[in-house]
């Protein structure tokens, strides 16, 4: 080999090197790096959540959402479809924050209600003028 | 065939040639970036319609977008350019590398920091540990940590080589940052635009987006052109030709 064509195995020798270190990195953390957890995999136990501070993520349930009379604590079930856990939240609600919209929410349990320090909007990936959203929304009305 | 394209690059690559090429083409890069840019800004702040969700707020992804993706394709040129000058011992490719990382830096600060004042209303938070914004800060620190590791060798070919391997180590972070969204519950939202199927964009609102996008990769060449031919000067300093370009 001449020394150019050494020189570009060791190129090749060190991007296999750093892919390989950080694909088994990844591989071993998979389960660690998740920033929260889904309501089914808080539900199976999957999350050893007991006594623990954890996160949860869904979409805020349709028609979950209770005011309570006389504090600021709100009320609201966090679903992704298949399961749902409620959620209380003494708190500045975020400007996104509304029924059906993905949230993340940092807390603990407490007799069976998860008691809420923290609550995320979550956006997704769709930009789109008000009248468009207006349009789908008469769409869907008319399936219905 | 295969030797003339080598010979082709060989000459451009030369630090003369590339220094007269970077000098005449300047002010076509100055010129094209505000061809780019006054409509791309008109578009974002004014012509685009307001988002269904975020209303006016969204209209920060404008710079957010543009500058994440440059801080992307500037590391993955860098690190082809480190490929180069480790490989065939390129001069020029070498001071491209290292006269691209400041603009690299600036576009990955320019990417937290626009992403943190977006994240404040809309998520609820400055900043969350998640996987998207961890491993785009970590690139930060990359790009910081190649710039320190190459000024602090004085020899130009020790520092162009370890500049090199930080760099071709580095890039494996590019697809973690990238597919982070896809591999992880993350409190960023997945791709919009670089996915498969078609873009969840408005078409009003992509038009300014690449226009931008556009302005910021001449914005990035301009600038690395310059510094490049800055770098050069330095390093020729004693050759006939730098001497002439200098006076």
């Amino acid at each position: 080999m001449t020394p150019r064509q050494q020189r570009m195995v060791l190129v090749l020798f060190i991007l296999a090197g750093a892919a390989l270190t950080v694909g088994l990195t990844v591989a071993a953390f998979r389960q660690n790096l998740l920033f929260f957890y889904t309501p089914s995999q808080i539900v199976a136990d999957e999350a050893d959540t007991a006594g623990r501070t954890f996160r949860l993520g869904g979409l805020v349930a349709e028609d979950s959402l209770q005011k309570s009379a006389d504090s600021i604590e709100v009320r609201f079930a966090v679903t992704d479809t298949a399961q749902a856990v409620t959620v209380s939240y003494s708190g500045v609600l975020p400007d996104l924050f509304r029924e059906g919209q993905g949230v993340v929410v940092r807390g603990s349990w407490q007799d069976g209600i998860m008691i809420a320090d923290e609550v995320l909007a979550k956006h997704d990936e769709n930009y789109m003028p008000p009248e468009a959203q207006a349009a789908i929304e008469a769409a869907k009305t008319l399936e219905q | 065939m295969g030797t003339s394209v080598y010979a082709t690059l060989g000459r451009l690559a030369s630090p003369p040639v590339f220094y007269r090429i970077a000098e005449a083409s300047r002010i076509w890069l100055i010129g094209l970036f505000l061809l780019l840019f006054i409509p791309g800004i008109y578009g974002a702040l004014i012509g685009a319609p307001p988002d269904y969700q975020q209303g006016e707020g969204y209209r920060i992804i404008f710079v957010h977008v543009p500058a994440a993706w440059m801080s992307l394709f500037i590391y993955v040129n860098m690190a082809g350019m480190a490929a180069v000058s480790l490989i065939w011992r390129g001069k020029t490719a070498a001071i491209c590398a290292r006269a691209s990382a400041p603009a690299g830096a600036a576009f990955t600060a320019l990417t937290l920091a626009t992403g943190s004042i977006w994240g404040k209303p809309m998520w609820g938070t400055w900043w969350v540990w998640d996987a998207r914004l961890t491993s785009e800060l970590i690139l930060l620190f990359i790009y910081l940590g190649y710039m320190a590791l190459v000024a602090s060798i004085p020899d130009r070919r020790t520092a162009a080589a370890a500049g090199a391997i930080l760099l071709l180590v580095g890039l494996i972070n590019i697809p973690v940052i990238h597919f982070s969204v896809d591999w992880w519950n993350t409190l960023h939202q997945p791709a919009t635009i670089a996915k498969f199927g078609a873009p969840s964009i408005d078409k009003a609102m992509l038009m300014p987006l690449l226009l931008m996008a556009g302005s910021f990769m001449v914005f990035y060449l301009a600038v690395m052109a310059t510094m490049a031919q800055a770098l050069l000067l330095e390093q020729e300093a004693s050759s006939q030709w730098a001497k002439q370009a200098a006076s």
